[in-house]
């Protein structure tokens, strides 16, 4: 770990030259909202910018994968499924939030363990690196700090930039992170008087968290109280099974396997999918063990609050970014839910 | 006493009479620029509910097919699709109790958002015909008229109608005013400039079905894109896919919609999904001089035939 400094007057040098080897992508405002797009030159980071719409995962868990290709026919070479040709190129996200580079850390144990390798996501991980910007000013809605995750949060991360004033402090956290400097020729190793500064920003930030999300007591409880719990329909009552909040959310990772067939040809493709949708856990036999509302509703909250920290032990599956209190269009409040399950 | 005064005592009263069962309405959100519907059964919590700038949703999304006897909050867009209930069998006048609201309008947060340019908003005071948006360190009054959702600009029905009680007098419904202007610029469009419109409309769809889920005109067991026995449509974010979706969910509520505006409300992605659905309520009005959920009598305009109509276009 080194900390070294980027002049911001140097900000635009310093992505062109990261710009020479691979795409770089920035939050730029697009209608009313902050979105992902490649930086072409004249694009800068813009200090007013908050959080995207969309979290980032779609660059790794692809909106819609196309995994498998094949032939319908009799010909030969028909009938057998291969891997869809897919390159990876190199990527770099400057200015990604550090929960939402946190978020990649979390969903990784989904699809990189011991037992499983996804290849897709495996290789889309590999080829990205992210440059976080720390939270100078979280909103009233992010919950970061209750959730083992912070606005300064290093976890996930390649680099951190610090705005310390005239210069932005850059945090090389990992191997990829010190090359990535490297080859941008950032140099210049930070001051301790910077070091300070940066240590003094994420400090005050952190007293800034508005939010504290009370998640201590859920690895206690017992997994059945929880989901007989009396306060379900209750939650349930206004959400309208949109899938809003599991599209936004940057550790929903659940997907569907579809395959598409055009005259001869078809296509496996990977899909977005949500518990919050009826169709999520429908059987090939017809039946759905899931078919009221309600049932859906605390599938999505106990894997997150409950399930997810049984199983790794590791804390919550979320990230508190927000986005689900910011855009459920009902105002169903994780926060409020997890105070509720904490407290049972 | 304030529309939100009377809906409380109202919903109060009728649940300590046991006219209903339980009252649908809002109460406050957890976040200023939202509030949320709730299902009330206790007289005692009838102190929860609301009425704010924020009840944008459409409380009639709650109906189909429920068996109790409902109060329900309702402005003048959401009486209307209680009526398209009705008519469509989805819930009988004799289970509700309907707390009719005169509206003036619900207010769209974007809009606020974006008056904000990045500052946030912690507090919302409501004045008459105006909101005092609170942050850290600003306030600033922005009059309801220049936040109103694009729906409610254009309504014109904005009194309930039908009610079994009005919690206020009625408002004066808009007087003048084209509510289809927007429509008529896209229909003077050439064939690609309007396919090019509609494309780039949907550009940002992620297919997450807020505003079908919104709607609460979508009360189909099993939505079209949903079924796997035959599958009709794609599910990867294919635009052809999308747009599909898109066009057949606006054609099947072509003579139903109320422009209520929960679709675009609703939807994460800014989409304004109305921009579909406005035309065909433009043509059922013109076709068939129809506007939705007027009447529980009268049957929606693409649901009859009669040999002998008038209408020439249909033969």
């Amino acid at each position: 770990m080194s900390d070294k400094i980027i002049l911001k007057e140097r900000m635009q040098d310093f992505l062109e030259a990261l710009r020479k080897t691979r795409e770089v992508l920035l939050p730029v405002k697009e209608k009313e909202f902050y979105r992902l797009k490649p930086f072409t030159g004249a694009e800068k980071l813009d200090p007013q910018f908050q959080n995207t719409r969309l979290s980032p995962k779609g660059l790794v868990l692809s909106e819609s994968e196309r995994m498998f290709e094949y032939r319908l026919g009799k010909e030969q070479g028909a009938q057998i499924v291969h891997e869809a040709p897919a390159d990876y190129p190199p990527r770099v996200v400057v200015g990604i939030r550090p929960c939402d580079a946190k978020a990649f850390a979390l969903v990784n144990r989904n699809f990189d363990n011991p037992e499983f390798k996804d290849p897709w996501w495996v290789n889309r991980l590999a080829s990205l690196t992210l440059v976080g910007l720390g939270c100078d000013e979280p909103c009233s809605t992010c919950f970061c700090t209750s959730v083992g995750c912070g606005p300064f949060h290093e976890e996930g991360l390649d680099v951190l930039l610090f705005d310390v004033g005239h210069d932005l402090l850059a945090r090389a956290i990992t191997e990829k992170g010190e090359r990535l400097l490297m080859e941008a020729g950032v140099r210049q190793e930070a001051d301790d008087d910077l070091k300070k500064k940066a240590a003094q920003l994420k400090e005050k930030a952190e007293k800034k968290i508005r939010s504290q999300v009370p998640t201590d007591r859920l690895k206690d409880k017992k997994l059945n109280d929880l989901f007989n719990a009396p306060f379900w329909e209750d939650v349930a009552f206004a959400c309208i099974n949109c899938g809003t909040c599991t599209f936004l959310c940057p550790t929903c990772w659940c997907f569907d396997i579809q395959d598409e067939v055009k005259k001869n040809q078809g296509d496996r493709i990977r899909n977005w999918d949500s518990c919050m949708l009826p169709l999520f856990t429908l059987h090939a036999s017809g039946h759905n063990p899931r078919t009221q509302k309600a049932q859906r509703v605390r599938q999505r909250f106990m894997h997150k609050l409950k399930y997810y920290v049984d199983k790794y032990g590791d804390g919550v599956a979320c990230v508190g970014c927000g986005r689900c209190v910011n855009y459920c269009p009902v105002n169903i409040d994780i926060r409020e839910v997890a105070k509720r399950m904490n407290a049972l | 006493m304030g529309r939100a005064e009377r809906i409380r005592e109202v919903a109060k009263q009728i649940l300590e009479e046991k006219k209903v069962d339980l009252v649908i309405g809002f109460k406050k959100g957890t976040h200023p620029l939202m509030a949320e519907p709730v299902s009330i059964k206790d007289p005692k919590e009838a102190e929860l509910l609301c009425w704010d700038s924020f009840c944008t949703l459409n409380l009639a999304n709650y109906l189909p097919k429920r068996k109790e006897k409902i109060g329900i909050v309702a402005k003048g867009c959401d009486s209307r699709n209680i009526a398209v209930h009705i008519v469509e069998n989805q819930i009988k006048r004799e289970q509700l109790y309907i707390i009719g609201v005169p509206c003036e309008g619900m207010v769209d947060k974007r809009r606020i958002l974006a008056l904000l340019h990045g500052r946030e908003c912690m507090e919302v005071v409501e004045n008459d015909g105006s909101l005092i948006v609170k942050g850290e360190g600003f306030e600033q009054t922005l009059t309801r008229e220049s936040i109103l959702r694009d729906n409610c600009r254009r309504c014109m029905h904005r009194n309930p109608v039908i009610q079994d009680d009005l919690v206020a007098w009625p408002v004066m419904e808009r007087a003048e005013g084209d509510p289809f202007d927007d429509v008529k610029e896209i229909e003077e469009l050439g064939p690609e400039a309007r396919w090019k419109f509609f494309t780039d409309l949907i550009r940002d769809c992620t297919r997450c079905y807020a505003c079908r889920n919104a709607c609460p005109l979508c009360y189909c067991p099993t939505c079209f894109v949903d079924e796997s026995e035959p599958q009709w449509v794609g599910k990867s974010i294919d635009p052809t896919d999308t747009m599909t979706f898109h066009l057949l969910r606006a054609f099947h509520c072509a003579g139903r919609c109320t422009d209520c505006g929960s679709c675009q409300q609703a939807c994460p992605m800014d989409i304004n999904v109305r921009m579909f659905t406005r035309k065909l309520n433009k043509d059922a009005l013109e076709l068939y001089a129809s506007e939705a959920g007027l009447s529980i009598e009268k049957r929606p305009p693409l649901d009859t035939y009669r040999p002998d109509d008038e209408g020439k276009f249909i033969k």
